[in-house]
């Protein structure tokens, strides 16, 4: 057996937990840190408002990779339920729960429900929950499906939520729900201040990206990562594959739906361009970019596509075909996304040296091909 | 109910009755009555497309059969699903490797383990350090297999044999009363192969072993009975002795009937 490259045959605990806690501590240093700086070099050089969506499309982007890189599991449609959390939080947030029947395919049922709006925490919680069970929903259906049928059904049902979200009253349709009161967090801490909005966000970041890192390495996630590895194999253990499925698939569209309701709050703004099927394709974008089954590479993508289109945006339409050009060099060149691809290099502990060397003449890719286990 | 009868439902373990699937009008198991008799090693063996796969996948339930029924220890399971079937103590393995690849060897008996003992877990909160706590009872196995040395090794990265073995490793794990062995020696060197061959033996004792083979020197060597299938049904059975005399069995493997020495 060829054992040359034992970093990458050898499973190697210390160096993940390792790489976890040094890249955890970066992250957290770093998104701290931003405020200060800003404070301390007396202008923006990050704008805050750019870190805050890069934090809210990165906690969506590790949503979707928990099902994606962990579960296996291609959902094409997961834009709904960003988009959805967005329209919840941003509704409850702005007039509450007001109506005096509700309609289902045409019959009504009077039913009189006045809620004055939600505070801040509360909206985001009601429609977090409220998108899981919309994850259990579609989960239900979708799960019986896989691969290419699996990305189908979802982006089926993701169609027939953007639509509904085009048509119904309380979205507002081409409109959106605009203005949302940032409000207050737990009735003090007054949010319209970026600063204070932007630490809330961290937190809910933090806890949606620690959330997802326990689960992943929890005896669930175990399972999880042998069914996406050999179903089969995990159903003749005894294992009902279909379940654990279905639990990735829900917590997966709940922590999406978190980002999506902290989004609208933060940008005071719930619109269709979240529900649309692009922003499905957007977090793949990411997802693969960042690396895929990597933890901090959805959140790196989430960095580096946000970067393009917010100080890119002078290119106009120009962003799209740089994009789309990244992720084929991406594809191409670095299958394992920019974290993976840093992780492989760090696991085979060359010196400082020796990592320019490899960097620079890509030539760990090709070896890495040579060796590609099955 | 007589004694002797109750003898003889206790013996039999595995038992199925006109067990036919077709697809699409072809018949690729037709009628076939099986019988595993309990703490034996029964061989199923047969030309290329005689069924023995499908029989395979019709017994575990990762395909319905068209007609027919599967019991198992007096049981009807014929509508179980795959999960079930391996929850009563039926564990397979599959003609193609069938290990986690990215998981470590550890991992790969681990996770067999976890569902032995935790059955169904679904606590993402917990952290997967619990685990630990079965690393002891999955390197015993993997000493008994022969596998120690490599429990931190990706599974992907085993060489072909030892892949093999890792799969009988992680299906000793259940600890189930019958294993279904597809083709465990397919594909293997000599000395794999007899390495191979002495693991099945004594990882059969106490339990029942059903499995494919066409290693003739394996089938000899270790099996009880064996059944020969010939596109679907079933051609003879019985001990190796007898079974390899049989004229038909002779002609099915060498096409005609005056070789002698029977299948080689």
């Amino acid at each position: 057996m060829a054992n040359e490259t034992p970093g990458l045959d050898q499973r190697d605990v210390a160096f993940d937990a390792k790489f976890f806690r040094y890249g955890f501590l970066a992250m957290m240093v770093f998104f701290i840190a931003v405020p200060f700086v800003n404070q301390a070099a007396g202008r923006d050089l990050i704008y805050l408002v750019f870190l805050m969506k890069v934090l809210c499309f990165g906690l969506f982007a590790c949503a979707f990779n928990l099902l994606l890189g962990y579960g296996g599991l291609l959902s094409f449609g997961h834009a709904m339920f960003l988009g959805m959390a967005g329209y919840f939080s941003a509704h409850l947030a702005k007039v509450g729960l007001q109506f005096d029947q509700v309609t289902l395919f045409k019959v009504s049922i009077p039913l009189s429900v006045h809620l004055p709006p939600f505070s801040t925490e509360l909206a985001i919680l009601v429609s977090t929950a409220a998108t899981g069970v919309l994850g259990l929903l579609v989960g239900l259906l979708a799960i019986r499906r896989q691969g290419i049928y699996f990305a189908m059904i979802t982006l089926a049902l993701a169609q027939m939520i953007f639509f509904y979200c085009l048509q119904a009253p309380f979205t507002g349709g081409e409109d959106g729900i605009q203005s949302v009161p940032r409000g207050k967090l737990l009735g003090m801490i007054d949010l319209t201040n970026n600063t204070a909005m932007y630490y809330f966000v961290l937190a809910v970041f933090t806890f949606g990206f620690l959330l997802i890192y326990r689960t992943v390495h929890s005896p669930f996630g175990q399972v999880l990562k042998a069914i996406k590895e050999n179903e089969p194999r995990a159903i003749s253990l005894g294992y009902q594959t279909e379940r654990y499925k279905l639990l990735a698939f829900v917590l997966s569209a709940t922590l999406a739906g978190l980002a999506g309701a902290t989004k609208a709050i933060v940008f005071q703004l719930a619109s269709l361009t979240d529900v649309h099927w692009s922003m499905s394709g957007e977090v793949v974008l990411m997802t693969l970019l960042g690396g895929m089954g990597t933890i901090f590479g959805p959140v790196a993508g989430s960095f580096v596509i946000m970067a393009m289109e917010n100080y890119l945006s002078n290119l106009g339409a120009w962003v799209t075909i740089t994009q789309g050009i990244v992720f084929v060099i991406c594809v191409l060149a670095f299958r394992r996304g920019i974290v993976g691809e840093l992780e492989a290099l760090l696991r085979r502990r060359l010196t400082f040296r020796q990592f320019l060397f490899e960097v620079f003449a890509f030539r760990h890719h090709k070896r890495a091909r040579d060796k590609k286990r099955g | 109910m007589r004694p002797a009868f109750q003898k003889l439902t206790e013996e039999i373990i595995l038992e199925t009755r006109g067990l036919t699937k077709e697809f699409k009008g072809f018949v690729a198991v037709d009628h076939v009555d099986l019988r595993v008799k309990r703490g034996t090693i029964h061989a199923l063996i047969g030309p290329n497309g005689a069924g023995k796969t499908t029989v395979f996948n019709l017994l575990t339930k990762f395909l319905p059969p068209s007609r027919g029924t599967i019991h198992f220890k007096g049981e009807d399971i014929t509508r179980d699903q795959p999960a079930d079937v391996a929850r009563r103590g039926v564990i397979r393995s599959f003609q193609i490797s069938a290990v986690f690849p990215n998981l470590s060897v550890l991992e790969n008996v681990r996770v067999a383990l976890q569902r032995k003992r935790a059955g169904s877990n679904f606590a993402f909160w917990q952290s997967e350090k619990k685990l630990d706590a079965m690393n002891d009872a999955a390197l015993a196995i993997l000493d008994r297999v022969g596998l120690r040395d490599f429990a931190q090794t990706h599974a992907g990265a085993l060489a072909y044999g030892r892949k093999r073995t890792l799969e009988i490793a992680t299906t000793l794990a259940m600890d189930p009363e019958m294993m279904l062995l597809d083709e465990p020696t397919a594909g293997m060197g000599h000395e794999d192969v007899d390495r191979v061959r002495d693991l099945i033996q004594e990882v059969a004792k106490g339990r029942t072993v059903l499995m494919v083979e066409h290693n003739m020197s394996v089938v000899s060597g270790i099996c009880d009975t064996i059944t020969v299938l010939q596109r679907g049904s079933v051609l003879a059975e019985g001990p190796y002795a007898e079974v390899s005399k049989n004229p038909q069995v002779i002609e099915a493997y060498m096409g005609s009937s005056d070789g002698a020495g029977g299948p080689a």
